[in-house]
């Protein structure tokens, strides 16, 4: 056997070497290593102790194996498995093993039998569970191979018996992962072991260790998952284990019950101690319900949060979680308790509000009172007042979700929510304003309601007050009284964080919106006008004012009467308030005035369809004229590309297609003035402003094509072809730049070879797209790829210059939807005069708060910079932490900037701006490259590719004054 | 195992003195103190517990569960003068806090009432001496035998429940506790031991109560109402250390969310060092107080002011919380006087009332009360009653018991009508014994000691190797010798027993004659049998030796005619005695006969 396992890891040297001379061409270096499995077989044979051979095999572990060659590796570890005596050095064979399993394009099934025959003469308990492990990673990677699996659930059926229980364990989870589900492939296999899987996993319910058990459970809700019914009859095996003595027991009994819940909804089950039965989904809400007042809190969260998604709930049961006192047992309240159930209500219980209202009444009828088992009763009075705020976030998430499907549950979980609002931690306050926001459809806030919620709005996070305009935006109030309070609170908000005026104001608008009968009668006292005298004009410019504008006029839109009770000046603030914050202030229909607005409101939804068209019209003339002279394509092209500018600043839909197109055809115009000049039958040096122009143009297409790649969401791959295609021109065109002016051959050389791979790496990857590229620059230049690949550089850049020329203007495709990432600055604001003062050499904070949208993964691309007066510039990556999703396409981000600096004379502004880091290894196209799973593949790839980054500033600039002081001695 | 209570720790909120006598050992549970009387009887009757005789020698350790002085108000008295030496267990904030209200409370009835014969600062002193602070979940040996392991309790800051275990007999006495987390303490916890007995406190043992954000927002209503109409508003804090609750709800909501004018007032001294307890101890405080001790101190009340004297006749509204909260005695009475005869002021009772005091008196609503010098006071003022007592409701209560699981139930700290409810419902719903005993009634309870046994781990090994699989759970027959030597018990194998005692081995053989008609030959009878056994006991060996005889394992069966019937063949069935089980089962099995019919 060794000599035949040997005599194979020379066949593999041998073979390597001959690959070697085959593909010289390719610079495939790593083939010219020695084999890992003769390395790792000389180092074994080495080892002299088993302390040694650990050592070795780690080592061994560190590195990467490949696919070819994983089977020798594998044959020479089993050998030395069997020779091994320490099980220490097994049990990491044993681990190797899976390890190897789970190599890209191995397939394990030679192994198996190999795997499979070392259990049996294995002792030691823990390598015994490594062993099952690796079958496991085995049978996961051959899936279609229902009888290798088979086989080893029966081997695993064998090692069920063990003592250890880790072995019990691994074995319940090859069989809950590898298990058959389809009931036929079952009656096939005549092996007994299989039979019944679910029953041999049951079994394990009692075992005597908890961690078997939780692994049946775990074992069990694998299989559900991978599409097995589970039967009914496990339900009352699983009830049992909720009143397991370990947590984490209970925990996975809870799921279980869970799934069962949802798997047999409407079967009915017996109560045990009473003959009455009940629907098999409220038991299961009953027992949950129990288990938020478990012991250990992972259980309650658990269970709390379980509870959400158990819809199909009657909604007797639902309504009894909200309510601790009434004690009756519920499920004989179905047989007519109704004696009982008065009881209770008329105070057996005390509610421990009145004095003396407990004191022991003559008759107690106790049998039907039951205190523990009543299941439902007051789990989310427990769920919320919770000691752990994991617990309650969970219990207000279960709320949410109930009170979503169920509008009278809504109403009645309200005074709880609202309740949540006034919370310790901000998590569950900010978890529970958002809640009410989703069910605000189905409840209208009473007074006091309000008032609580309109107290959180003092709170000093920002996130807690946004969330809270956001929910205001879309509550219903009840009174007057109580827009009046909440339009008070909002503006005490805006005196307290005046940064918060855009939420506010928009609030309002909603508010008003809303409420339109209940604002009317309040118009007089918020604007103060008065019948007889006239009162003093309000300044215009106080956010405040602003803000009770914003409220009525949105108000008065459904409302015709009100405009008859506005003043002169609130006319004329109408008139500019709806020329400067258009987004909040509607179109109004106002009495002796002519309708401005009144023929584009109808109008607004045909509109984009000609613009739409309009956009498509300019981009086909474009497209068609492209055989004009030159000149008049210049032309055409400045003139689409205005009004394409024109266009995305008017349609903020269309925004990112018209500046996306805006791009292109920016770049291709850099082309043409690039390439047009006559400079080129010039010798270069004579011409150096005109080289200098196409060498900027080289560049700056470079970067708008980058713009156009990483900017923009929503852009297929058939625009990432054309872009990249842009690229390959741009390159093309500063190769032809740099070999004009450079002299000498030799730099050359290493250019042309670079272009090349590039060239050819493009052809890798949009290999699909090629067909659509007819007469292209980059069609053409791959028919004449033999020649230019063994012609000199000026050669080559003869050539390149005239495929350049002759090379057509590729149609660019518009995608569905396209936006541009944007972002906003809010905070600094950058008007400030009063400079930061702080300590030279010392830090300061900045508060950077600016909204993003449309930027993808922003927590790995976004960036802060910060320029110095002196031109330093500081890159700054925010923590993930600092970026919020308040919604789709939106992302906020809240940071602090570490400033710091020598001492200034005197104050200085500094520029604080956002970047968009890209990086081109993770553009979308080089996610086409199927990628080898090992490290040393990646070497294969064109170096080319690798590594560009860079970043797109896509913010305003800020301003920030500073001054660093030096420091006092 | 016993359970005396001195005095009046049973059916009466008063105070907490119980006897635990569990495998010979004594342990004293509390040491409190009645509030309503000034008396010889607000301390318990020590000399109940040794009729003559040395306390230190009697108690192995005295546990105190936490600083209420209706659970440690006797301790100097009981230590110092009664005379005991022994330990006294208590947690860190207890001990760091008991001696204060001691003293607090010496100097009430000692300076103020004038009283002789009442323990002095030094005997505090003293008696803090013979304290052993405990932590959380650490098991402390008090002797070899006795074990205790103190759990959190809730209620106040350091309370704790207590494990007292001897051997495999344990106790858990809870003092008070409460299940839900208020807000500065959480909810108490104790792991499903499975103690034999529990004792636990039962205060409000027929009341649920509302979640507590519904009292919160009730009390402030109220408050507010008051306040609204220009009255004062009263509220007596039951104690000054959970006062902070009441302290903390007034200060988030009242005045930063509601914001009021009127005054807030709390009566100062013990107020403050409180606050620096709970910053002391803060990791017995709940998560919401750890979480968000860095950012903001929950126990900075700027909106809140010292008391003073003065105040009290101030004009237009005001909210005073003072202590202690049964008025029976100190500032909140003083206050409670001068504002009793105006009907727009109030007073929030927030917790329970021991009988006899004043703030008891006015919840059942009399409106005359006697005062100290024969003065009539009527109250005209209202009365609210709002339960902030951190105490476990009977949810709570039925909860904790779920907890720990135990085997009997004891009811101690409550009255004796709602206790009986409380007892039935514990009874039917978790089917274990529960008992409520009067003051001064010894309760025993009958356990079920389990005797520890070693085994030497090749004998099991062994032994569960033999048979089938070992069902987990199920009990499993063994079979060795067990040695009951130097006060220990050992099973080891028979061989090894024999050696150590010295004694030569015995075979001891059962035979059994089993007769069966059958009118065949010897040897056909034995392939019959042999046949019969062999369907039957699929698990065993059933061999057929070519003599005749068949053997089961080890037992041997033989056919032989009958001397004088041909037709009766008698089986003869030999095992030795550790086959016993097996032998006796063939036996029977023989005696059926052999089924008919087979050849």
């Amino acid at each position: 056997m060794a000599a035949h396992l040997k005599k194979r890891v020379y066949e593999e040297f041998t073979k390597v070497v001959q690959q070697q001379h085959e593909d010289l061409s390719t610079k495939k270096l790593r083939l010219t290593k020695p084999s890992k499995s003769a390395a790792l077989h000389v180092d074994l044979c080495k080892a002299t102790s088993p302390a040694d051979a650990l050592q070795y095999l780690l080592q061994f572990a560190r590195k990467p194996v490949e696919v070819e060659s994983v089977e020798g590796v594998v044959r020479i570890l089993l050998e030395h498995y069997y020779k091994e005596n320490d099980a220490s050095v097994r049990l990491k064979i044993a681990s190797l093993l899976g390890l190897l399993s789970k190599t890209a394009g191995f397939s394990p099934d030679c192994i198996m039998d190999d795997a499979i025959n070392t259990l049996q003469n294995e002792k030691s308990h823990q390598v015994l569970a490594q062993l099952m492990d690796t079958l496991l990673v085995i049978g996961t990677k051959l899936p279609e191979n229902p009888s290798v699996r088979m086989r080893l659930v029966e081997v695993a059926c064998k090692h069920l018996t063990d003592s250890s229980h880790g072995v019990r364990n691994k074995c319940l989870q090859l069989i809950g992962c590898l298990g058959p589900v389809e009931k036929g492939v079952a009656k096939e296999a005549e092996s007994q072991a299989a039979k019944d899987v679910q029953k041999i996993i049951g079994d394990h319910f009692n075992d005597q260790d908890p961690r078997v058990r939780t692994a049946a459970i775990k074992a069990m809700l694998q299989l559900h998952e991978r599409g097995l019914k589970l039967q009914q009859a496990i339900y009352s095996q699983a009830c049992k284990l909720l009143a397991d003595d370990y947590e984490q027991v209970r925990s996975a009994a809870v799921q279980l019950i869970w799934v069962l819940s949802q798997l047999y909804p409407e079967s009915i089950v017996p109560i045990p101690s009473s003959n009455e039965e009940i629907r098999l989904v409220d038991d299961a809400f009953g027992k949950i319900c129990h288990m938020v007042s478990d012991g250990s809190w992972v259980v309650r969260v658990q269970a709390a949060k379980l509870l959400g998604s158990m819809q199909q709930v009657s909604s007797h049961f639902l309504e009894q979680t909200l309510d601790k006192k009434l004690m009756s047992d519920l499920r004989r309240k179905r047989t007519a308790h109704e004696r009982a159930k008065e009881l209770y209500s008329s105070g057996e219980f005390s509610s421990g509000r009145k004095w003396g209202d407990d004191a022991p009444k003559e008759e107690i009828d106790t049998g039907a009172v039951n205190l523990i088992e009543s299941g439902a009763c007051g789990a989310f009075v427990h769920g919320l007042e919770d000691e752990m705020y994991e617990v309650r976030i969970a219990a207000v998430e279960a709320l949410c979700m109930l009170a979503q499907s169920s509008p009278s549950f809504a109403e009645k979980c309200l005074d709880f929510l609202v309740d949540m609002f006034n919370d310790e931690i901000e998590e569950v306050r900010l978890q529970s304003i958002h809640t009410m926001r989703k069910i605000s459809n189905n409840i209208t806030l009473r007074e006091d309601q309000l008032d609580t919620v309109l107290a959180v709005l003092e709170d000093s996070s920002r996130d807690i007050r946004e969330a809270l305009h956001e929910l205001l935006c879309c509550t219903n109030v009840s009174t007057k009284e109580g827009i009046h309070l909440a339009l008070v609170e909002l503006l005490k908000n805006l005196t307290k964080y005046p940064t918060d005026r855009e939420s506010i104001w928009k609030c309002l608008k909603f508010l008003g919106s809303r409420h339109p009968t209940l604002v009317l009668p309040l118009v007089p006292e918020l604007l103060s006008t008065h019948p007889f005298f006239d009162t003093p004009e309000p300044d215009m410019d106080d956010p405040a004012y602003i803000a009770v504008l914003v409220l009525i006029f949105n108000a008065a839109k459904s409302c015709p009467t009100m405009p008859a009770l506005f003043s002169d000046h609130t006319f004329r603030h109408y008139a500019y308030l709806r020329d400067s914050l258009s987004h909040l202030v509607p179109p109004l229909r106002l009495p002796g005035r002519k309708l401005v607005s009144s023929a584009v409101s109808p109008s607004i939804t045909p509109i984009e369809d000609p613009s739409q068209q309009f956009l498509h019209q300019s981009l086909e003339r474009v497209y068609n004229f492209q055989h004009l002279d030159p000149r008049g394509i210049q032309e055409l092209l400045e003139f689409t590309i205005r009004d394409l500018q024109r266009l995305g600043e008017l349609q903020s839909e269309l925004a990112g297609m018209a500046d996306f197109t805006a791009t292109y055809l920016q770049c291709q115009l850099l082309l043409i003035k690039a390439l047009q000049e006559k400079l080129w039958n010039v010798a270069a040096p004579l011409y150096l402003k005109q080289n200098a122009l196409a060498s900027t143009a080289a560049k700056q297409i470079l970067e708008e094509t980058y713009k156009m790649e990483f900017m923009y969401s929503g852009v297929e791959s058939r625009q990432v072809v054309i872009i990249h295609h842009m690229r390959l021109q741009a390159k093309a065109l500063q190769l032809i730049v740099t070999a004009r002016t450079t002299r000498g051959v030799e730099p050359l050389f290493g250019m042309c070879e670079k272009f090349l791979q590039e060239v050819d790496s493009f052809q890798r990857c949009f290999i699909s797209e090629l067909p659509h590229m007819q007469g292209s620059f980059v069609d053409k230049l791959l028919d004449l790829m033999p020649r230019l690949v063994t012609s000199k550089p000026s050669e080559v850049v003869k050539i390149l210059q005239t495929t350049l020329r002759q090379s057509t203007f590729l149609h660019l495709p518009l995608p569905e939807q396209l936006h541009r990432a944007t972002a906003n600055i809010i905070e600094p604001t950058g008007e400030s005069d009063n400079p930061l003062r702080f300590t030279s050499g010392l830090v300061v904070a900045l508060d950077v708060d600016a909204t993003l949208e449309h930027v993808q993964d922003p927590q790995g691309t976004v960036k802060v910079q910060v320029l110095y007066p002196d031109g330093q510039a500081q890159l700054i990556h925010p923590k993930p932490a600092d970026f919020r999703n308040p919604g789709p396409g939106r992302h906020r981000l809240i940071t602090q900037v570490y400033l710091s600096h020598t001492a200034w004379t005197e104050p200085c502004q500094i520029e604080v701006r956002l970047l968009l880091a890209y990086n081109s290894n993770r553009s979308k196209a080089s996610t086409r490259i199927p990628k080898s799973t090992w490290s040393e593949s990646l070497e294969a790839l064109p170096p080319s590719e690798n590594g560009i980054e860079g970043t797109i500033p896509f913010s305003k600039p800020v301003k920030v004054y500073i001054m660093p002081k030096p420091a006092r001695r | 195992m016993r359970a005396e209570h001195l005095e009046s720790a049973g059916q009466d909120v008063g105070r907490s003195c119980i006897l635990v006598s569990i495998a010979g050992k004594n342990v004293m549970l509390d040491c409190g103190m009645h509030m309503g009387y000034n008396d010889d009887r607000r301390f318990p009757d020590f000399s109940y517990i040794t009729q003559n005789g040395r306390l230190t020698d009697f108690l192995d350790c005295v546990i105190i569960s936490h600083f209420h002085l209706d659970h440690c108000g006797a301790l100097p008295y009981f230590s110092e003068m009664v005379g005991y030496d022994g330990p006294i267990y208590m947690t860190h904030p207890t001990k760091a806090i008991c001696p204060i209200l001691l003293e607090d409370y010496r100097k009430i009835t000692v300076d103020k009432k004038g009283e002789t014969n009442f323990f002095t600062s030094q005997m505090i002193k003293d008696c803090m001496k013979k304290v052993v602070a405990v932590h959380l979940h650490q098991t402390v040996q008090v002797d070899e035998e006795l074990e205790i392991k103190a759990y959190y309790a809730g209620h106040v800051l350091g309370a704790a429940m207590f494990q007292i275990k001897v051997g495999c007999e344990s106790v858990v006495y809870t003092g008070d506790y409460n299940m839900t987390p208020d807000r500065h303490l959480g909810a108490a916890w104790v792991d499903k031991c499975r103690p034999d007995l529990l004792i636990t406190e039962s205060t409000y043992a027929t009341t649920i109560r509302d979640s507590k954000r519904c009292r919160e927002r009730d009390f402030l209503k109220k408050v507010h109402e008051t306040v609204e109409r220009g009255g004062k508003v009263q509220g007596p804090l039951p104690h000054i250390y959970c006062s902070q609750q009441i302290l903390n709800i007034s200060h988030f909501f009242y005045r930063e969310r509601m914001n009021l004018k009127a005054p807030i007032y709390f009566s100062t001294g013990l107020t403050e060092k409180a606050n620096h307890y709970y910053k002391l101890f803060i990791t017995w405080t709940n998560q919401k107080i750890r979480k968000t001790f860095v950012q903001r101190n929950m126990f900075e009340f700027k909106h809140i002011k010292a008391f003073d004297r003065a105040f009290a006749d101030n004009p237009g509204p005001m909210v005073v919380f003072a202590t202690p909260g049964m008025l029976h005695a100190g500032q909140s009475l003083q206050i409670f006087r001068k504002w009793a005869g105006n009907e727009k002021n109030m007073v929030i009772m927030p917790g329970y009332c021991v009988q006899g005091t004043v703030g008891h008196k006015i919840l059942s609503g009399q409106r005359k009360l006697e005062m100290e010098g024969r003065q009539i006071l009527e109250v005209k003022m209202q009365v609210e009653y709002m339960s902030f007592s951190a105490h476990a409701d009977a949810k709570g209560i039925m909860q904790l018991i779920r907890q720990a699981e135990p085997r009997n139930v004891l009811l101690v700290h409550g009255e004796a009508k709602k206790m009986e409810f409380l007892r039935q419902k514990i009874e039917q719903e978790f089917h274990v014994s529960c008992f409520m005993p009067a003051n001064g009634e010894t309760t025993t309870i009958l356990t079920n000691p389990c005797i520890p046994v070693d085994i030497s781990l090749g004998l099991l090994k062994r032994e569960t190797a033999i048979g089938p699989v070992p069902d987990a759970k199920k009990p499993k027959l063994m079979h060795g010798s067990l040695l009951m030597k130097d006060n220990s018990f050992r099973l080891v194998s028979p061989e090894q027993a024999l050696k150590e005692l010295g004694l030569a081995e015995h075979q001891l053989r059962f035979t059994c004659r089993v007769h069966i008609q059958d009118p065949r030959k010897e040897h056909e009878t034995g392939l019959r049998v042999y046949n019969h056994l062999k369907g039957i006991l699929k698990d065993y060996s059933v061999q057929h030796l070519p003599d005749g005889s068949i053997t089961v394992e080890s037992i041997l069966i033989q056919a032989t005619a009958h001397s004088e019937d041909q037709g009766t063949k008698v089986l003869l069935v030999s095992w030795t005695y550790q086959d016993e089980e097996l032998g006796s089962y063939l036996t029977s099995l023989l005696k059926k006969g052999l089924p008919q019919g087979t050849p």
